[in-house]
């Protein structure tokens, strides 16, 4: 078409393919990461749910011995299990500052600009990755002085790193999506609550899948939790085994994230009708 | 329909002819329906490129919904517009580069500083890496607001935060501004100070400002040309002193307004845009 109007003179090309794309995303994120540093209470007040489940819940089961465990400790078995809850809580309230930053206009903001939908619900989701490895810091020093048989190689850290990161992003989203089909605050606390405990304890956060009936396993099979705590229980613990093996654990964790944010990016806009 | 329905034919409604794009907005058949409520009806209108053009119309006019449209926000139900010279159906994402956008709620994040705020913009429109300094101190001096630069927004006042929104809103340099009530719930002192802000970011870059209110006196100071919308239809359009004249020699731009909307409560509107006008409101006082 021909017009009068070019680009607007303030901006630049992109300087390599995909450019724009990662500068919106990093912008995004960058935001949340910010807000974050200037106020990082959240963090820490989030420390007493793992502790209080790990000094007595953990220590109790330890004694009882009513578990299967492999061969580990029943405070080193579940410790993954409350790395990948406390990841788990975190993420899954995340779509409430959409909601929040809606009725104060920020998202408006956001969806008047270039950037498309996938960087922003991108954004978000590694924003909420840099939120579930500062915990996953508080939780290693919480395990330190429990004295829990950490694995502390470089190949393990990392792959505990991807392992959260990838946790988070996928509950995050799939807050995000929640957020955007709920629109108000008070129905996303309903449905925040809801899905937490079934997520939670249809996952092997705390007991194996093999003492679960069989209906709950199935369950527990589609509950990307499972993955991601199979996948941290071998990386985190010395002697910790995965069931599912590491590749497909990644490989799940993965896929739901795609699937995710794109569906994320599709009801995005919808927020703000 | 309010007894005005005489009056709204006789309107002096400029008609929308077409030049193949040079015009900032030109709206072709543009409707929004929700459910069975016609929000904006087939509405066909021009706003000339380089003029301060203001929206006029009762709550549940339309207005908030044209812009919206405008501004790629909410999809249209049925025809289109060019913003621009792009079409806000075909191709969304050219439009949004060539605009900038303030809402009547509050966009400024209260929880980044100003400074960070702009940086953000910066990086999500394309300011060039090399200018992006630049850029934002001088639209922090333009705004007056280098002295809180690195102060949280939310604890700025709210003629402060109305100024970095339209600052955070210009650093790409957008060909067309889109302000959606600027002044709402701002005190006198603040709102001159934001009008000579528009008036010389119209001045100094040349940008379409297209803007709604219901300030009878910031559409009179500030607007080249007014439009008054009601129930989703155009009802007048022209110069405010044209329009006022045109009712008589001691008219003002309030009873245009009268005239051509009713002196009726529009049934219109929504409860949750009411409830956020007051909590911006409320937010900035």
């Amino acid at each position: 078409m021909q017009h009068a109007y070019a680009a607007p003179h303030g901006v630049s090309a992109e300087a390599f393919p995909g450019e724009e794309f990662t500068r919106q995303t990093l912008a995004v994120a960058e935001a949340d990461i910010r807000k974050l540093i200037h106020d990082p209470v959240e963090l820490f007040t989030r420390m007493v749910q793992p502790a209080l489940w790990l000094l007595i819940f953990g220590e109790v089961f330890t004694r009882i011995r009513a578990i299967p465990t492999g061969g580990i400790p029943y405070i080193d078995f579940m410790t993954p299990g409350i790395l990948a809850q406390n990841v788990l809580f975190g993420a899954i309230f995340y779509g409430i500052s959409l909601i929040w930053e809606r009725d104060l206009g920020i998202v408006h903001k956001y969806l008047v600009s270039p950037a498309s939908r996938v960087a922003l619900v991108l954004g978000r989701a590694i924003s909420s990755t840099a939120r579930a490895v500062s915990q996953m810091v508080l939780v290693y020093i919480l395990a330190i002085v429990l004295r829990i048989h950490l694995r502390f190689d470089p190949l393990s850290l990392a792959g505990v790193v991807a392992a959260v990161m990838l946790g988070a992003a996928v509950f995050s989203t799939f807050s995000l999506i929640a957020a955007c089909i709920v629109k108000s605050r008070d129905r996303f606390m309903g449905i925040g609550q809801v899905l937490t405990m079934p997520l939670f304890f249809a996952s092997n956060a705390i007991y194996p899948l093999s003492m679960m009936p069989g209906w709950l396993r199935v369950f527990a099979r589609f509950n990307p939790l499972s993955y991601q705590v199979d996948a941290l229980r071998r990386l985190m613990v010395v002697g910790g085994v995965s069931s599912f093996g590491l590749p497909f654990d990644f490989f799940v964790l993965g896929l739901a994230f795609v699937l995710l944010i794109a569906i994320a990016a599709r009801l995005y806009p919808k927020i703000i009708i | 329909m309010p007894e005005t329905t005489d009056k709204l034919n006789a309107a002096p409604v400029e008609p929308a002819s077409s030049d193949g794009g040079s015009n900032a907005v030109e709206t072709r058949s543009l409707t929004r329906r929700y459910g069975d409520l016609i929000a904006v009806d087939h509405l066909n209108f021009i706003c000339p490129s380089g003029a301060i053009f203001g929206l006029l119309g009762p709550n549940g006019a339309g207005k908030s919904t044209l812009i919206k449209m405008l501004t790629t926000l909410l999809p249209p139900s049925e025809g289109t517009a060019l913003v621009a010279g792009h079409d806000i159906v075909r191709d969304p994402r050219a439009v949004r580069r060539s605009i900038g956008y303030v809402s009547q709620m509050l966009s400024a994040d209260g929880d980044l500083s100003a400074y960070e705020n702009l940086s953000i913009s910066a990086k999500l429109y394309g300011v060039p890496r090399a200018e992006r300094a630049a850029r934002i101190e001088h639209a922090l001096e333009f705004m007056d607001l280098s002295h809180v630069a690195g102060k949280l927004v939310k604890h700025f006042s709210g003629g402060m935060i109305r100024k970095l929104e339209i600052a955070q809103s210009m650093l790409h340099r957008p060909h067309i501004l889109f302000l959606d009530e600027p002044t709402v719930g701002l005190d006198p002192i603040a709102k001159q100070s934001v009008w000579q802000n528009i008036r010389d970011l119209c001045e100094e870059f040349g940008t379409t400002i297209l803007m709604t209110t219901h300030d009878m006196q910031e559409a009179d100071e500030l607007c080249e040309t007014v439009a008054f919308m009601h129930s989703g239809q155009l009802a007048a359009m022209g110069s405010p002193a044209t329009l006022k004249l045109a009712l008589g020699a001691d008219a003002s731009l309030g009873d245009v307004f009268i005239h051509y909307t009713g002196a009726t409560i529009s049934e219109g509107g929504d409860f949750r845009d009411a409830a956020r006008l007051r909590s911006t409101t409320r937010r900035l006082g």
